[in-house]
């Protein structure tokens, strides 16, 4: 199944354009992409006329351009017509927006649509689902622009089923300043499912990190996802609703009750190098460290601190997720005392965590990365910088990070994200190296390195 | 692949929906896992006979096709040391429902560990490794993973194990000869492979791993309905 005339259209109908109703989701669809996308629009609607100066074909087989794209936002029941006619004009692809298929009861109606569309060639995302946001080509969320919170451009594509999820989740990429290259919301996932996604994504120039969140999967279709999701060279996060079954089925073996759905579900995809995000506190963490490390790390944690209190919260939060963290020989710390800061010598601790004390200056952290990144037992490292300590300057974070696109190990930095010490924050992000709300969410983003690993 | 004798009992079991503890101990030792010496007698008489040729001190088992759980209705003696002892609880089993007879086996030592099979609608077949027994339900430390296993796969469940120690020799106590336990996971996952289309769930709980050997002690399957 070829998806890129769907996801990446040059040209797109929009179906059941109102000239009655401002508010309906097919005039918002198409305003937002008239004034701000970069797709070319047409609207369409049975009647014709004239929308906002535009002229309203009355079919997709009457626009006079090739149409790569048709988001169809009609009543259910007119849905089958429309795809007649998008077949018979070769669109590339659809955006089935209307509810009323299987999720209230009218299975007949979405395997028509599937059938036709499979016979027809024409792939469509839905039914009932926003679609797709990919700035700065499309946007088919029928939510007005004005309300959207839009991450920026980035790296990691987000496939949900559930569209208000999507959109929330969506809130918290922009927060975190974790650029998604697109997010679609796939609906009922009547036609085009996860798995055709993943192989898509896989291929996609514009993509490091695939996410997803899922509900569930038909007969056998898990095993076709993790199978095709191992093979898949970039990291594949997949956050799992619906953990606990409905119904407690009576069941007759030991293994049938202790291999319960989401147990299953969770194991296949540890074994497969699947990163699991178990909650949401984990999804864009996740998706911020693994567009920027792709490799699975052992975890083995180094840790370097402004503060003994935070080394020991860390200490005890990569305890607590199954990380380690080795020690420093005798040797290894005589050899770190040597080259900080003469003041920090009596006064800093060098076992690891590593606690250079409020007297550190830049230069401490960046001697003590430096060993750190050269250790072989450690494939981690974490910084928790303390940006009001008086020795430190918003150089750091820049200065650290070239550290590590240096010698290749992965780095991770704790930073307070308030408006002051923005210039920290962005000295790492903005040299791809990710930074976390608080010390757990740095533990957090590197256990995601871990997950990459088959277990 | 599947001999003609494991489909013949495979065929046998279908009116009950799963296959009976002797019957699927058979399958299992015909596919080449370690099962203990067992009988399965039909009377008094071979009671008697079968105890002789196994040996005391024994294990005996109710065998009905209505008892899935054996250990819920007291149904399984362990260390019974005199023929009369072997009597009496021969007489208790026979008021069972649908009575079918008795399984005499040998007592083998161990640690006890759980292997199963599942048919999960998302992935298809799920192999479970677990510490097992009776109370493996309260514990719950099993490691699950997808069929079939690479040995990878089956190294890291057993390593997944909470109580992995355990099976490694701890504080002083023997390793498990943990060969024998890969190469009864092993030839367990291509058997079910084989068997996928059959069964809904599999366990042999317990299988007996001590230093020399992993013995499937209890079986059952569960076939498709």
């Amino acid at each position: 199944m070829n998806l890129n005339r769907l996801l990446q259209p040059k040209t797109l109908a929009v179906i059941g354009v109102s000239s009655t109703n401002d508010r309906h989701p097919a005039n918002v669809i198409f305003n937002k992409n008239h004034f701000r996308q970069k797709v070319k629009v047409f609207p369409v609607n049975g009647r014709g006329g004239n929308f906002h100066g535009e002229t309203v074909y009355p079919r997709v087989t009457d626009i006079p351009q090739k149409v790569d794209l048709a988001v169809i936002a009609a009543r259910a029941e007119l849905v089958p017509e429309i795809m007649t006619d998008c077949i018979e004009a070769g669109v590339g692809g659809a955006v089935v927006v209307s509810g009323g298929f299987a999720e209230s009861g009218q299975k007949d109606l979405q395997e028509r649509i599937v059938s036709m569309a499979k016979k027809g060639n024409l792939p469509f995302i839905g039914p009932n689902c926003l679609g797709i946001f990919s700035p700065p080509y499309l946007d088919t969320f029928f939510l007005p622009n004005e309300r959207m919170v839009r991450p920026e451009k980035g790296r990691v594509a987000f496939v949900s089923q559930s569209g208000g999820v999507l959109v929330d989740q969506m809130v918290k990429f922009a927060v975190e300043g974790v650029g998604l290259s697109l997010a679609l919301s796939i609906g009922n996932k009547a036609l085009v499912r996860e798995l055709e996604l993943l192989n898509h994504f896989a291929r996609d120039a514009e993509t490091d990190v695939i996410a997803f969140y899922i509900e569930g999967f038909e007969e056998n279709e898990g095993r076709a996802f993790v199978q095709a999701a191992a093979e898949c060279p970039k990291p594949v996060i997949v956050f799992k609703a619906g953990k606990t079954s409905a119904g407690s089925r009576a069941v007759s073996s030991h293994t049938a009750s202790m291999a319960g759905d989401y147990e299953v579900f969770s194991s296949v995809l540890a074994q497969y190098g699947i990163v699991e995000a178990k909650d949401e506190f984990e999804l864009v963490p996740f998706c911020e460290a693994l567009s920027c490390y792709q490799r699975p790390i052992e975890g083995r944690i180094g840790i370097i601190t402004g503060s003994g209190g935070h080394g020991a919260i860390a200490v005890d939060a990569c305890f607590s997720h199954g990380l380690s963290v080795p020690p420093l020989s005798e040797k290894e710390q005589a050899e770190m005392r040597a080259i900080l800061s003469e003041r920090l010598q009596e006064i800093a601790s060098f076992g690891n965590p590593i606690d250079l004390t409020g007297s550190a200056v830049d230069d401490d952290f960046v001697n003590a990365t430096k060993v750190l990144s050269k250790k072989d037992d450690i494939d981690c490292v974490l910084i928790l910088l303390l940006p009001y300590s008086p020795g430190i300057t918003s150089d750091v974070g820049a200065r650290l990070s070239q550290i590590c696109l240096q010698e290749g190990k992965p780095l991770v930095a704790y930073v307070p994200h308030v408006e002051k010490f923005l210039m920290f924050v962005e000295g790492f992000q903005f040299n791809h190296v990710p930074v976390s709300h608080s010390i757990e969410e740095a533990v957090h983003m590197a256990l995601a390195m871990k997950r990459r690993r088959p277990c | 692949m599947l001999t003609g004798e494991m489909k013949k009992i495979l065929e046998a079991s279908r009116s009950i929906g799963w296959v009976m503890e002797p019957e699927a101990k058979q399958i299992f030792s015909l596919a080449g896992l370690d099962v203990p010496r067992f009988r399965w007698a039909k009377d008094k008489g071979e009671v008697t006979q079968f105890a002789e040729e196994i040996g005391y001190p024994l294990v005996a088992k109710v065998v009905s096709p209505k008892v899935i759980h054996k250990s819920d209705i007291k149904g399984v003696v362990v260390g019974i040391e005199t023929q009369q002892e072997l009597i009496e609880v021969y007489q208790r089993f026979s008021q069972v429902e649908s009575f079918a007879g008795m399984l005499i086996e040998e007592r083998v030592p161990g640690i006890e560990v759980i292997v199963g099979a599942k048919m999960d609608y998302q992935f298809g077949l799920i192999i479970l490794l677990g510490m097992g027994g009776t109370s493996a339900e309260i514990y719950r430390d099993v490691s699950l993973r997808m069929a079939p296993l690479s040995p990878i796969d089956i190294a890291s469940m057993v390593k997944c194990l909470k109580a992995h120690e355990l099976l490694e020799g701890y504080r002083g106590s023997d390793a498990i000869h943990l060969g024998q336990l890969v190469k009864t996971i092993q030839v367990f996952s291509a058997l079910v492979m084989d068997l996928k289309g059959e069964i809904e769930s599999i366990d042999l709980n317990p299988v007996m791993c001590s230093s020399a050997r992993c013995v499937v002690a209890d079986a059952r399957i569960m076939l498709r309905g």
